[in-house]
């Protein structure tokens, strides 16, 4: 059943107003952006934040006994106050700014792989893991002789927890599993994995790229004992982005990058490590980065995850309805507790014909395998389409897809 | 006929649609008409792999000229590789290492062959002169 006519609790013209780029055109055609999966387009909130920082504030950080440096350090670390707030972790030294998931989730596998991981080890992670989610830990095992496990999924693409207590054992050393899918829209019990972890004392690290934009994140409730996610897919500017860690945990894992910043005595004998946050933000950080994720989470919290959740929701099912209603279609992931993405299939044509045409209407989506190829091979398809909705889209985004891919269909099979 | 003549006379075909739509019909044809490589002929080592789409491509010797069979499994791509392959095919060697392909741009897809798409395309066309360019 589709709910009632969508945007309850947003006001989406004046959210549609704040982005600038979706009143540009894409080959001729209004552009229709529905790829916040891999990256959302940008509010001028955010956009203007940065710029003014740029225009009156921009000193370095943490080294100037110049009024401007101290006030570009301010604003810096008023940035984290607000990321620790976003996620409600208990301090603001286990806020530490990367430039994205990646860096993190690298981060934590090869500083936690050097100080824990041990031949015959084992590191758990899951099938759909995005590339990032898999690579890293392949990295640090090989590096350890220790062995990657895969939690196995059902097939409506949710994780097989069953099957997850059974693997968990006094090896395994780590788990680490995303939130979000970005390739089924998947929403993980991560509740529950940390549940049943904490009882062995195992840590956690949760992959949150695709689920920070979508769903309210409070790290202590969750129990996560490493939480990292990006910037870009939430509103905020590329080449950032936040790993959460647990103080005990981040304090006994040595530094990952070396560098400034990250020492507090340095000789060439022997360099003694700074404190949290820095001893793992090495060199210049990203200071305009910082000020835009803050400013695309004061953006997100002023609408409401709640609002955006419900909006995302409508969006989600009232797409899946009306593609469904395309014969040759099928809906690649169908968990009950879904985020908004939808991938699909059209029987008998490839993924890319369909995104080429989509693309010729003005319509952005993404193709292929997502950065999740062991998935698809795993689901044995070469890639899929996928649809992934933000806050600023519409049901008639969805018709224009929906018209778009019913013409796709016809034109290919 | 010379690549240079095929390449004009496709970008003459292409003259006549007006829109895309009609383009890319008359690809997503070409591709359905491409004569396929045998799955059995589809081994690793004649296949490029693509992000996005995977190509296989088959070359063969024959005095000074190359011949080329080609396969994709997703159509469009198919069909840009039945127009590359009606340009290259049973030409000279030397002139398949060294004419410069501007029908694709003339009929407007050069999109299909950047780097971006992923799709194997680009990699293909690399992969045809260079076989040209070791017999050459
Ligand atoms: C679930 C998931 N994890 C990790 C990443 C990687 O994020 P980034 O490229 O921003 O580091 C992405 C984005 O593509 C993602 O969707």
């Amino acid at each position: 059943m589709v709910p009632p006519l969508g945007g309850q609790g947003v006001n989406i013209k004046k959210i549609r107003a704040d982005f600038p780029i979706l009143s540009t055109e894409m080959n001729g055609k209004p552009l229709i952006f529905l790829d916040r999966g891999a990256s959302s387009q940008k509010p001028n909130q955010v956009i203007e934040a940065m710029d003014e920082y740029y225009k009156t504030t921009h000193a370095n950080v943490h080294r100037g006994v110049y009024n401007l440096s101290q006030r570009a350090t301010d604003q810096f670390e008023a940035a984290r106050k607000t990321m620790q707030r976003f996620i409600n972790a208990k301090h603001d030294h286990e806020v530490i700014f990367t430039r994205g998931t990646t860096e993190g989730i690298n981060l934590v596998a090869n500083s936690f792989g050097r100080k824990y991981l041990k031949e015959g080890d084992e590191v758990l992670i899951s099938a759909m893991e995005h590339h990032s989610n898999i690579v890293p830990w392949q990295m640090a095992c090989e590096v350890a002789g220790a062995n990657l496990k895969v939690i196995p999924i059902n097939d409506l693409g949710e994780l097989n927890m069953t099957a997850f207590a059974e693997m968990v054992n006094e090896k395994t050393k780590i788990i680490a599993v995303m939130h979000v899918s970005n390739s089924l829209g998947t929403i993980n019990p991560i509740k529950e994995i940390t549940a049943f972890a904490r009882k062995r004392g195992i840590p956690v690290l949760v992959d949150g790229a695709q689920a920070t934009p979508h769903i309210k994140i409070d790290v202590q409730e969750l129990d996560a004992d490493f939480y990292v996610f990006s910037a870009h897919k939430m509103y905020g500017p590329t080449g950032m982005g936040l790993l959460y860690g647990k103080e005990e945990l981040l304090n006994a894992m040595p530094p990952y990058h070396g560098g400034g910043e990250m020492i507090e005595t340095c000789s060439f004998e022997k360099t003694t490590y700074n404190v949290l946050p820095f001893k793992f933000e090495a060199g210049t950080p990203d200071i305009a980065g910082a000020i835009g994720m803050a400013a695309a989470v004061d953006y997100i919290e002023e609408i409401g995850h709640e609002a955006i959740a419900q909006h995302e929701y409508d969006l989600l099912t009232y797409g899946t309805e009306k593609l469904k209603a395309i014969d040759s279609l099928q809906i690649i992931g169908k968990a009950n507790n879904k985020a908004s993405v939808i991938s699909f299939l059209i029987d008998g044509a490839h993924p890319y014909d369909v995104g080429a045409i989509l693309d010729k209407l003005g319509i952005a989506v993404r193709t292929g395998h997502h950065c999740t190829q062991p998935l698809m091979d795993l689901l044995n398809i070469p890639g899929t389409v996928r649809a992934s909705f933000g806050v600023y889209n519409t049901r008639e985004d969805v018709d224009v897809l929906v018209a778009g891919v019913a013409r796709a269909a016809r034109m290919l099979t | 006929m010379t690549i240079n003549e095929i390449q004009d006379e496709i970008i003459d075909e292409f003259s006549f649609f007006d829109d895309w739509m009609d383009k890319y019909e008359f690809i997503i044809d070409l591709g359905k008409k491409l004569p396929l490589i045998d799955a059995s002929a589809k081994s690793d080592d004649k296949l490029i792999k693509g992000c996005q789409s995977r190509v296989w491509l088959d070359a063969k010797a024959n005095g000074g000229k190359v011949q080329f069979t080609a396969d994709s499994d997703a159509v469009i791509t198919k069909g840009i590789i039945s127009l590359l392959i009606r340009v290259m095919n049973d030409q000279p060697a030397k002139e398949i290492a060294e004419q410069e392909l501007y029908f694709i741009d003339k009929i407007g897809l050069k999109e299909h062959l950047s780097p971006t798409r992923s799709n194997g395309l680009l990699s293909m066309v690399k992969q045809m002169k260079m076989y040209a360019l070791k017999l050459a």
